[in-house]
């Protein structure tokens, strides 16, 4: 899966906002059409996923009517049903509540891990800046999603695994980005002031360096949950994620491939809601993005 | 500094990457929640089989005697036996595998590259407009949509609704049709918006604007002096699309059943085979090390005939 890491490389050249900006950047984001759209959609998305019940007709588990497998799209069946009878469109529904959760979970353990390395390699240096670069080299030298499935081929088949693997794919991006915006924080004159005046180096992180290290961060992470997604339902497409029978939808892809001669709809319609949420989120990361550094729209 | 020093200087660095990557892969048996022998031998194995397989996975040294011995094996080419089949690992990767999965890789590359850099250049030169929203438009739903799913439809219009295509399967260039969209289009999206950014970026650029103001024929400078310059960074972004392709071909290749590395890796962690997903995963990230480092170069090779343009 290649669009795994779908990273152009570009990454604002000084990527440090000033404090106080938040509002001036949430305005540029609304004049974004696209980010508004891919915004909009992120928020129906959380809604779905925490309330499935409002949305789904069906149950997204219990079988149907094994008489009723393979129905076409229908006004009862809005997206058909699958090789189990059971209904496709309320376990698509019910899908958002997974997917999400896992691209979350991963990514915010990535983020907070590969911060955490990224501020202390840039404030730091020295061989703490080289011991920590050289290792996130190492994670860096697996293509794709190799790391992840070797994690999880290791660890065994589970959802908790796969978060566990994204989570690890995660980090060297992160610790990267953060590591370069740290060492130009760290250079300012007013931060040499305070350290200067004898503050201690964890309140000058926690205080000063963090908040302004924030916006590359939020960037990266909104971009990276929809790679999480791609990785996520992928390993469930190979069968080393979600086991039957959640509602993935990589899975319920995985389960469709085999009926395509005669009831395409069971693996069009997973498909076209994973694409949807990776959507959602690349088009909101692009715009903040766009609005963070608006040299190249 | 010169070529020569730069390229020995890269080759030095990457020793402690490579005995890192090393070490996850001989790690991953060892983080395998239980007995890996009992997981390779079976539930129902006999202790004299579990002792067995523990003698011939080496699991009884101490783990720095057994990391010494897979890096010192590994150098030497032997990754170790298959657990299934009793076949050299390198035997299993190199005798098809590993050519199969490189083939749909470059395949998917030129794909990736023809398309990409040509929709880039349109995209920047009519910047704004229709062109410029279209593509960019597709390449963001190239860039979200999973490759998988992407095959299945493909498979689904081309093979099942009109019979045009084979499904599955690789030797022949019909077989490689689909696989090589599946896996070249996503590819194609980043190296489509990498080279509009990077056209974007020269063409602002004075000696661009001086070309112009002598009187230089548009065309002229869009293509002896923006693209020469704008498709360095390109040559970046193609080096690691490459690499993804050739480690994450992996559901490209379930999808149209290749038997190529990434099913091999498949096939493997369903027989709980760990020897062959190791050499697996270990091969895909040196060939990806080894692009990375081509490409490094070449870009600096590039870089400096510019310097002494």
């Amino acid at each position: 899966m290649s669009q795994v890491v779908a990273d152009d490389g570009i990454v604002p050249e000084n990527p440090v906002l000033p404090a106080g900006r938040w509002r001036v950047l949430f305005r540029k984001l609304l004049q974004n059409r696209a980010a508004v759209v891919g915004g909009v959609f992120i928020i129906l998305l959380l809604v779905i996923a925490l309330f499935p019940d409002l949305f789904a007709t069906h149950h997204p588990t219990r079988f149907q009517n094994p008489a009723n497998r393979f129905q076409p799209p229908s006004s009862e069946h809005w997206f058909g049903t699958d090789n189990l009878g059971r209904d496709i469109y309320s376990r698509v529904i019910h899908g958002t509540r997974v997917t999400l959760s896992v691209a979350f979970q991963s990514v915010f353990v990535g983020a907070v891990v590969g911060v955490s390395l990224g501020i202390l390699a840039g404030y730091y240096g020295k061989w703490i800046d080289t011991i920590i670069m050289r290792l996130m080299d190492i994670l860096l030298a697996f293509p794709g999603i190799l790391l992840a499935l070797a994690i999880v081929s290791a660890l065994g088949p589970s959802l908790r695994n796969v978060i566990i693997a994204i989570s690890i794919f995660s980090i060297p991006t992160f610790a990267r980005i953060v590591r370069g915006s740290t060492l130009v924080v760290r250079d300012l004159e007013y931060i040499e002031a305070i350290r200067a005046l004898g503050a201690r180096d964890s309140k000058i992180i926690v205080q000063h360096v963090l908040p302004n290290v924030l916006s590359p961060i939020i960037v990266q992470a909104t971009l990276y949950i929809a790679t999480a997604i791609l990785i996520a339902s992928g390993l469930s497409f190979l069968g080393l994620g979600a086991q039957p029978p959640i509602p993935e939808w990589g899975l319920m892809l995985s389960a469709g491939r085999d009926f395509i001669w005669n009831a395409v709809h069971v693996s069009l319609f997973p498909g076209l809601a994973i694409m949807l949420a990776v959507l959602s989120f690349n088009l909101l990361g692009d715009g903040l993005r766009d609005a963070l550094d608006p040299r190249l729209k | 500094m010169s070529l020569g020093v730069y390229v020995i200087r890269r080759l030095l660095q990457m020793i402690p990457v490579l005995l890192g990557v090393v070490f996850l892969v001989f790690s991953m048996l060892h983080i395998v929640p239980g007995d890996p022998a009992m997981i390779m031998a079976g539930e129902q194995a006999s202790p004299a089989a579990l002792e067995r397989m523990r003698e011939r996975l080496g699991l009884n040294d101490p783990l720095p005697v057994q990391y010494v011995r897979y890096l010192g094996n590994a150098i030497r080419g032997d990754l170790g036996e298959s657990v299934r089949n009793n076949r050299a690992v390198t035997d299993e990767i190199f005798a098809s595998r590993y050519w199969i999965t490189l083939q749909l890789a470059i395949m998917s590359i030129a794909l990736a590259v023809f398309i990409g850099v040509i929709a880039g250049i349109i995209s920047a030169v009519w910047r704004h407009s229709l062109f410029d929203t279209m593509i960019m438009l597709i390449a963001l739903f190239g860039l979200s949509m999973p490759s998988f799913w992407l095959g299945i439809m493909l498979i689904f219009w081309f093979s099942v609704q009109f019979f045009w295509l084979p499904a599955a399967g690789w030797g022949s260039l019909p077989q490689a049709v689909l696989p090589v969209i599946t896996l070249g289009t996503a590819g194609a999206a980043v190296i489509a918006r990498m080279t509009r950014s990077s056209m974007l970026e020269v063409i602002n650029q004075d000696y661009i604007r001086t070309a112009r103001a002598k009187g230089v024929k548009e065309s002229v400078v869009i293509a002896k002096h923006a693209l020469r310059n704008a498709l360095i960074p390109v040559v970046t972004v193609v080096g690691l699309q490459f690499g993804f392709f050739l480690g994450g071909s992996v559901l490209t290749e379930t999808v149209f059943a290749i038997n190529g590395l990434g099913r091999l890796m498949v096939s493997a962690i369903n027989a709980r085979d760990f020897p062959i997903v190791q050499g697996a995963v270990l091969v895909a990230s040196v060939s990806f090390m080894a692009v990375n480092l081509i490409v490094d170069i070449t870009y600096r090779f590039l870089n400096k005939r510019i310097e002494l343009n």
